[in-house]
């Protein structure tokens, strides 16, 4: 390692304050400190500082991603070859999808990140790191046969007018990876929605068929899978939001690192079920309703990107509400909403990504509603508090 | 008459170096010196020259725009230097102190039975109105305001802080007188806020309304002590001391002199002698501690809210405590990798020291990362326990917005207040330092 250290000292010279590349020192700091914590010190205040980075932050989120994602490659390979017919091992299933999907991983980051850097030497900042996680999300919710330019021309819309045209990471009232998405999904319609793209080579090979439970559904169609299939996630769908359980260990990481806000995620599953519940109370009172609000409400909070959008992209602490209060108004109303866009709207089958989108827009006004509060608190007390002091006078 | 205060949201930070509870003579400094940036806003206005002689409590300079708040010397001796910076802004007034020490004779009195005015002219002449700070903006008190009620936190919960039940365990007589007099100060009432140690040490103190306190850090904070109590509200003022500087102000009235004694804890992992030392105000720190090497960060006060002294320079002149920690200005290979370099505390879960709650950590001044803009959520409420929203009101301190820093509760808040915040904030940001900025506003715009 020691080694290393000198190397980069020395790479990294002529990029120093007042030397010939300083302007692009950014983009050197930014391969640095991934590979070094620096030798920063603290100057006054607090002269001990927490071990946490939001380096830190971000790649435990990237960790808590990694079985979803793993599962999520697979399961395509799965999908693929159980439809056709074909005899596979782990091994082929696992190699269809990686084929696929690494790929695109590669273009969202590089994509991405060149973004991140362009725009941090420009403005003079160091690189954030939030599109470690982002660059991951966005090749995880998109169909898998997604061309690559398509998925690299929303990488740029997301980041450019998502996140940079706000003013960078921390800054961007959208959650960057959903906009990434809303944008394929209206710029690219037949590639983002229908009964072709959901199954890696549907729209190619007859035998295949890619169709969600949702389409199906939505269809007035019955489904075949049982429940436990939507639970584990051999189920047709985006690239890595079809298993709920790997979803959920990776939320089990976020919460036990005190990561991702478990009142987010918690209250997201209960406004889920509300709302299916009362779609499943519908015929009781005398209502006849359709497949989709007679589906099971269990059932519900396990198919489609559900359980994917509300443990990773609503719990993302910029977009969501920032106060304790909002956070538990803001997940419950992505639950309700998600459930109710998907029942409603058989244009959207799938309505996690919009109740989200909305919700984020929402964020900030549950946010001030909620220190209005505090604020009227405070202005109550001066009310008592002078008061008393003209009582005493 | 005696309430509870139970604090739960806070951390206390368990570091290795704490002081042996044993008092020491300390070793008396050739030179003592009074620094004006330890009192914010006040602008010195010198009354001796360079080479006066000077007698214990005779004055040195006055605030410029306060000018009944007096500095006076801590030492007896001959006012050696007065060292300059940036704009000739006065940093140090540096005094050549006499082998023993000869006092200036200000005549007993008895506070309770003195006229307010009296006592009030008293403690401002002999330079003790220095000790007595103001909420809002924790500034120096300006001694025209009526002050709805004085704090005195006996409370020692910040890492490695001295205990104030045994620096005060024989100073009962003063600490009393001191009550008599500050009562003398407010129409409203005297708070004392005590945990186990300086309850017991304080028994039986008379005048002075006493409230139990426990819980973490930063339960010892007077400002959350005045929230819990009795929260500050739009232009009132209250003032706050702490609690040896009240001894200090009862010796005053019992013996007539300003004797400036003050109890320093060597404290801090890379501290030799860690041990209480009775010294006076301003002592040279490389006399007190020997010269150290550049590895090592000595601070004056406790590593969450003190500040960085070099050799040869002087101990602050409110501050209890010196601290000695490494300097951490060392890589750190993929420190970013979560898991990993557990023995650096972390109040997150990122890392594993939270499995082992009874460990001692032994931190260094590495900032453990980068600064980056504001993005977790969450983790400023866990340490503020307030009826305050942090992240917020950082924010509209940023951005200068002042009704937004009233409405969110300016007034309520001390930069030491946001010390853990501080401590615990993922991105890295000098948040006291932006709480001082808005407060600095503040004052400007609404004073």
């Amino acid at each position: 390692m020691e080694w290393i250290r000198q190397k980069l000292d020395k790479i990294s010279e002529p990029f120093g304050k007042g030397k010939k590349y300083e302007k692009y020192a950014p983009a050197v700091n930014a391969i640095d400190t991934f590979l070094f914590t620096p030798n920063h010190t603290t100057k006054k205040g607090a002269h001990i500082r927490d071990a946490v980075d939001l380096k830190r932050v971000m790649i435990t989120v990237v960790i808590a991603l990694i079985p979803a994602l793993l599962f999520g490659m697979w399961n395509a390979g799965y999908q693929y070859y159980s439809q056709l017919g074909e005899a596979f091992t782990f091994w082929d299933a696992l190699g269809h999808g990686a084929l696929k999907i690494v790929p695109m991983i590669v273009v969202s980051y590089a994509v991405g990140l060149g973004i991140e850097f362009a725009f941090a030497i420009f403005r003079g900042h160091d690189v954030n790191e939030g599109y470690l996680v982002t660059g991951l999300l966005i090749p995880m919710i998109m169909p898998i046969d997604l061309p690559l330019w398509m998925l690299a021309l929303s990488v740029v819309f997301a980041v450019l007018i998502g996140k940079e045209a706000f003013g960078g990471t921390g800054m961007n009232i959208l959650n960057p990876a959903l906009t990434a998405r809303a944008f394929a999904f209206f710029a690219y319609p037949t590639y983002m929605s229908g009964n072709k793209v959901w199954v890696s080579e549907a729209s190619n090979v007859e035998a295949v068929s890619g169709e969600t439970i949702l389409g199906s559904l939505a269809a007035g169609d019955d489904v075949s899978h049982s429940m436990w299939d939507m639970f584990y996630g051999v189920i047709p769908g985006s690239v890595a939001e079809t298993s709920t359980l790997f979803i959920l260990a990776g939320a089990l990481l976020l919460i036990l690192t005190k990561v991702g806000n478990w009142r987010i995620i918690l209250s997201g599953f209960i406004g889920a079920a509300v709302m299916a519940l009362i779609f499943n109370a519908l015929p009781s009172l005398g209502v006849a309703g359709n497949e989709l609000t007679n589906f099971y409400w269990v059932n519900h909070l396990l198919i489609g990107g559900l359980a994917f959008g509300i443990v990773f992209m609503a719990t993302d602490p910029v977009s969501a509400a920032q106060t304790l209060k909002g956070m538990w108004i803001y997940g419950f109303l992505i639950g309700f909403f998600s459930i109710m866009i998907r029942v409603f709207n058989p244009a959207y089958p799938e309505g996690v990504m919009l109740a989200i989108l909305l919700m984020n827009v929402f964020a900030p006004t549950i946010d001030h509603y909620v220190i209005q509060a505090n604020i009227k608190r405070r202005r109550k007390r001066i009310k008592t508090a002078t008061g008393q002091v003209k009582t005493a006078v | 008459m005696s309430k509870d205060i139970r604090i739960k949201k806070g951390l206390s930070l368990r570091l290795e170096g704490e002081a042996e509870k044993e008092l020491v003579k300390a070793p008396r400094s050739k030179t003592y010196a009074v620094k004006p940036p330890d009192f914010h806003t006040v602008v010195p206005k010198m009354v001796v020259k360079e080479g006066a002689k000077l007698l214990a409590g005779d004055e040195l300079f006055y605030s410029k725009y306060t000018d009944e708040v007096r500095f006076t010397s801590p030492v007896s001796g001959m006012l050696k230097e007065i060292k300059r910076g940036d704009k000739r802004r006065i940093m140090e007034i540096i005094i050549e102190a006499d082998p023993e020490d000869a006092y200036k004779e200000f005549g007993k009195m008895d506070a309770s039975s003195a006229d307010a005015e009296a006592v009030k002219t008293r403690i401002l002449e002999s330079g003790c109105g220095a000790f007595i700070n103001q909420r809002p903006y924790d500034i120096i008190a300006d001694p025209k305001d009526s002050p709805k009620a004085i704090f005195i936190s006996a409370v020692s919960t910040a890492p490695l802080a001295p205990d104030w039940g045994f620096i005060l365990k024989d100073k009962q007589a003063e600490f009393q007188e001191g009550i008599n007099a500050l009562q003398k100060l407010t129409s409203g009432k005297v708070h004392l806020s005590l945990d186990d140690s300086s309850a017991a040490s304080l028994k039986g103190i008379k005048g002075a309304e006493l409230h139990n306190v426990s819980g973490p850090h930063p339960a010892g904070n007077v400002g959350v002590q005045i929230h819990k109590i009795d929260p500050i509200n739009q232009g009132e003022r209250v003032w706050t001391l702490n609690p040896e500087d009240v001894a200090i102000i009862g010796k005053l009235f019992l013996t007539g002199r300003y004797e400036a004694n003050r109890t320093i804890a060597v404290t801090g992992s890379e501290a030799k002698d860690r041990k209480y030392y009775s010294a006076k105000i301003g002592a040279n720190v490389s006399e007190f501690i020997g010269e150290v090497s550049d590895d090592i960060r000595v601070i004056s006060g406790n590593v969450l809210t003190g500040t960085k002294v070099s050799n040869n320079q002087y101990i602050g002149f409110l501050d209890n405590e010196l601290t000695l920690i490494p300097e951490g200005n060392q890589y750190r290979a993929f420190g970013w990798l979560p898991f990993t370099y557990n023995n650096i505390h972390s109040n997150s879960r990122t890392s594993l020291s939270w499995l082992f709650p009874n460990r001692k950590f032994k931190p260094t001044t590495n900032l453990n990362g980068e600064e980056r803009a504001l993005v977790v959520t969450g983790e400023m409420e866990e340490v503020l326990p307030m009826d305050i929203f942090p992240m917020q009101l950082i924010k509209a301190c940023m951005a200068g917005d002042i009704e937004k820093m009233e409405n969110l509760g300016i007034y309520e808040v001390a930069p030491e207040d946001f010390a853990l915040v501080e401590y615990v904030n993922t991105s890295k940001i000098e948040i006291q330092d932006v709480i001082r900025l808005g407060l600095d506003l503040m004052i400007t715009e609404v004073g």
